[in-house]
């Protein structure tokens, strides 16, 4: 068994120690949010935090994750108390298939974690590692920035708008 | 609005027997069924997929339950269920909240064959809007013989028919089990145009919600009782034979319970999912194929392409051929275009679930036809039709046909092995970079004179392609079929019948040219297997002639964007056009150092949506390639349904073909295609995306609605090569327009 902390819960998992994080997510956890897109840490698609971190679960074992804390999509809100880079990208109908979508909004979030208003430029290195074949980029980088904007103004609220981890 | 097609898998999985699945499904379906049966043909009176499908109730279903639309076709990640909830809602004067909509499944849609082509809204908007605006006056009728009130006096609002003094009846009070169940007229009093209420607004779309809160979306995140996990070992390259493999340690693996050997053909089926992909890894070892080298050399690709036998179709002709020797030298030109194979390269690899159980087949499925793949799995399994359902269930963005009728095969294949079990087949990485069938590989070569006016007086055009479409069809076209121990083969591919076209689809230009000869040669001959990828030939040929009509506007000494003006009547063609320059301030642009800008027009297969487009670039001399600073478009679909999801579309299909234009093309060895993940097929990054793109959508209310997902294509890939020729100098014809390419052509 090998325990983890994902979305803030203790959760144990019986896979084979080295399983890539991502099918144990999807398979074992049921979780829909990481995708499988290459499986070779080309494509960000499966991408989740791990510490904070963003990672390609595609390629992480679970077996190195033991007590470490994983956040996927469904981490950081709920159609009811929708996380900011949720919002943000439902307003700004950041999304074609949205295949790419979760990947992208993790890895947005730990951009806004250590960098809380970062430029158009950061914003695109920071999602280099991730593809969109549909070609939502510009609208994703507009999402980014508005759920950046928005989370200042809840900072400056004293309200967090962030649900979940993370 | 839930996916719906999840919630009926849902109901699948509930009903173990699949009788209850049946019965509440079949209701519309029987209708469709029996309109077509009943010996009628196509209508051609009635407007859109009314046509095939003309009850009303094949379309639309009102019950004390709510209101329920029915669709043949997909979402496909273009929004397409969001705008055709918004134009029942329009016509049955009700919030979008109010629809549910049920998109293609064989059990409940009607059949509208593919979706594809960017016809969804000319076919299924059409046929949606006229069949809502005639069921709501009908519930009008209705409710004038109860109310005794004149139909005039009554209106429809909020789900009910309302009569003056605020007397209401809701629909679903009017309407019985058989009221809907009428034959569509060929007129429909659709609502005015000026008074919309729904249609022309940006409503969000219903699918995006699901997606950023990681709920179950896509036919990946299906998960039925019992449900075992499949992988396909597929061959090393097409022409491979399986020699040999060793199966019994692999099925001593753990979790393993079935490999699947028929021919060629090899699978393994596991308990879960990471185990089903060390199954194969490991089986993927012990095979021992034998494989020929009958690829021919890539990079004599085109000059093969010219020497193998060819079909000519003739496309255009008009006028007769001007005396060339007596014009100009300097006013004739001559060019040749190309691009290399193109892959679809869906971000998510195809995956399918299959249930074979008491003899019936259902399968869940991203494919983009239903029908058509009902038919092609029947055949292939050798089941009746009515034994088999497919459900499409969204995937990953395919832009054309993908891996995801092979993927539907492969779990019907494999489900047929282990009755009573739901099989989930999800392809790997290189699975789809290598097994997708392409988009083809294309040259064009074009010859055009100018008069002492700057006026083109003639034109002659030819391009070579292989076909664009081997869709399904049959079994023999599932990719799978071709390596059973009694194999399947395609049949003979046929090139696409114009208007739309395939190779030489948007091969006319819409110039106003008084002599031209424009003509199609089909190559037979496809050494790497292709299909239908987004914009067909429009890709190639868009390129090939808005790139030519630089290079005359540059010979006559005119600005491009005017000399394109002066060869166009269409009034449409000539607002957007004008639309993107005034946008994008192409008169007043001023270059700087390494900068330049460019053009481009096509109106879609030229009976689809016109959209101009001005690029900036900047190439930097030393630099790996153009760097796309700016895009404005200007956009014509007709009447605008949801204009934030067309701008959305004309956005994604740009960055698209920038991507396509500037980085792609497959490469392969003698034996094996080389592409076969995202390190050896580079697709655009975030770095490489354009900084803005702004679409300008030209509404026309009232008018027919013109398919527009794949009109950017072929005037982003030319207006990119127009720009780097105003930077540069330089004159690219060859796709990808690398950074290599251009490098080398500045040394040379
Ligand atoms: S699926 Fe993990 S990087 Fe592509
Ligand atoms: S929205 Fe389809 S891959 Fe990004």
């Amino acid at each position: 068994m090998i325990a983890l902390i994902l979305n803030g819960r203790s959760v144990e998992v019986d896979d084979e120690p080295r399983t890539p994080l991502l099918y144990v997510l999807r398979d074992t956890l049921e979780l829909n949010g990481a995708k499988f897109g290459c499986g070779l840490g080309q494509c960000g698609a499966c991408t989740v935090l791990v510490d904070g971190a963003p990672v390609f679960s595609c390629v992480v074992p679970v077996g190195d994750l033991a007590g470490r804390r994983i956040t996927t999509v469904e981490g950081l809100g709920t159609r009811q108390r929708p996380g900011a880079l949720q919002q943000a990208f439902i307003e700004e109908q950041a999304a074609q298939c949205g295949y790419c979508t979760a990947g992208m909004i993790l890895r947005a979030q730990a951009l806004l974690e250590r960098n809380a208003s970062p430029t158009d430029e950061q914003i695109r290195s920071a999602l280099e590692p991730n593809l969109c074949r549909c070609g939502t980029h510009i609208r994703i980088v507009r999402a980014v920035r508005r759920a950046a904007r928005e989370r200042q103004r809840a900072a400056a609220d004293g309200v967090s708008r962030l649900g979940g981890a993370g | 609005m839930a996916v719906t097609g999840l919630k009926v898998s849902r109901r699948a999985v509930l009903s173990r027997a699949g009788a209850l699945v049946v019965s509440f499904a079949l209701a519309p379906s029987l209708a469709a069924a029996a309109a077509r049966s009943s010996g009628e043909a196509a209508d051609r009176s009635l407007p859109g997929s009314l046509r095939s499908t003309p009850l009303l109730d094949s379309w639309l279903r009102i019950d004390a339950g709510g209101i329920t639309v029915f669709t043949g076709k997909a979402e496909l990640g273009q929004g397409i269920k969001t705008a055709l909830i918004q134009v029942a809602a329009e016509e049955l004067a009700v919030q979008p909240q109010a629809i549910t909509l049920v998109t293609a499944d064989t059990a409940r849609t009607p059949d509208e064959g593919y979706t594809a082509g960017s016809l969804s809204m000319e076919d299924s908007g059409t046929a949606i809007m006229n069949a809502a605006a005639q069921a709501r006056e009908i519930m009008i009728a209705l409710a004038s013989e109860r109310l005794h009130q004149p139909r005039r006096d009554l209106t429809a609002g909020q789900g009910a028919v309302i009569a003056p003094g605020g007397r209401r009846i809701a629909y679903a009070d009017l309407v019985s089990d058989r009221t809907l169940h009428v034959r569509a007229e060929p007129r429909s009093p659709l609502g005015n145009p000026a008074h919309r209420r729904v249609m022309g607004r940006s409503w969000p779309r219903v699918d995006i919600p699901a997606k950023v809160f990681g709920e179950r979306a896509f036919v990946q995140d299906l998960r039925l009782a019992g449900m075992v996990h499949a992988r396909v070992v597929r061959p090393p390259s097409y022409g491979a034979r399986l020699r040999s493999v060793e199966s019994a340690p692999i099925l001593r693996l753990p979790g393993v319970l079935h490999v699947v050997r028929n021919g060629s053909y090899l699978a393994v089926v596991a308990r879960r999912e990471y185990q089903a992909v060390v199954a194969m890894e490991a089986l993927s070892r012990a095979a021992r194929w034998e494989e020929s080298a009958n690829l021919p050399q890539q990079s004599r690709l085109f000059a093969d392409f010219l020497e193998w036998p060819s079909r000519e179709v003739p496309v255009a002709t008009r006028g007769r051929p001007p005396d060339l020797r007596r014009l100009h030298a300097a006013t004739m030109l001559e060019a040749e275009y190309r691009r290399g194979y193109l892959m679809h390269g869906s971000i998510g690899p195809s995956c399918a679930v299959a249930h074979f159980d008491q003899g019936a087949l259902t399968v869940w499925t991203q494919t983009q036809g239903v029908f058509p793949l009902r038919r092609a799995l029947a055949e292939l399994i050798g089941l009746p039709e009515s034994r088999v359902r497919c459900i499409q269930v969204e995937g990953a963005g395919c832009y054309g046909h993908n891996g995801a009728d092979d993927a539907a095969a492969d779990a019907a294949l494999i489900a047929e092995q282990v009755p009573g079990r739901p099989v989930r087949v999800q392809w790997m990485r290189a699975d789809e970079h290598k097994w997708e069938p392409y988009g083809s590989a294309m040259l064009a070569r074009v010859r055009g004179a100018l008069d002492e006016a700057g006026r083109i007086v003639w034109w002659e055009y030819r391009v070579w392609s292989n076909t664009h479409s081997t869709r399904p069809g049959g079994a023999g076209e599932l990719m799978p079929a071709w390596y059973l121990e009694r194999p399947l083969s395609p049949p003979a591919p046929r090139p696409l019948p114009l208007p739309a076209g395939g190779g030489d689809r948007n091969a006319l230009p819409l110039y106003r040219i008084p002599s031209l000869k424009v003509d199609y040669r089909f190559v037979p001959r496809m050494p790497l297997r292709v299909s239908a990828l987004r914009s067909l030939g429009a890709h190639l040929n868009v390129f090939a002639i808005e790139s030519f009509m630089d290079e005359l506007a540059r010979a006559a000494r005119l600005d491009p964007v005017e000399f394109r003006l002066r060869h166009l009547d269409d009034p449409r063609a000539v607002a957007v056009i004008r639309a993107a320059a005034e946008r994008f301030g192409w008169r007043e642009y001023r270059r700087l150092a390494g900068g330049g800008k460019g053009f481009a027009f096509a109106r879609y297969k030229n009976l689809a949506a016109y959209l101009a487009i001005a690029v900036e670039v900047s190439v930097d001399h030393g630099g790996p390639m153009p760097r796309v600073l700016r895009v404005v478009a200007a956009v014509d679909s007709g009447e605008a349904v949801n204009p934030d999801g067309i701008r959305n579309q004309i956005e994604g299909g740009i960055i698209q073909a920038l991507s396509w234009t500037l980085l792609e093309s497959v490469r392969f060895d003698r034996t094996r295609i080389t592409s076969r993940d995202w390190a050896s097929y580079p697709i655009l990054r975030f770095s490489a995306a354009p900084h803005s793109v702004e679409v300008v959508v030209l509404n026309r209310p009232g008018q027919p609605f013109l398919g527009t997902g794949e009109a950017a294509q072929g005037p982003a890939a030319a207006a990119l090569a127009n720009a780097v020729a105003d930077a540069t100098g330089l004159r690219l014809r060859d796709l990808p327009l690398s950074g290599d390419r251009i490098k080398g052509a500045m040394r040379s």
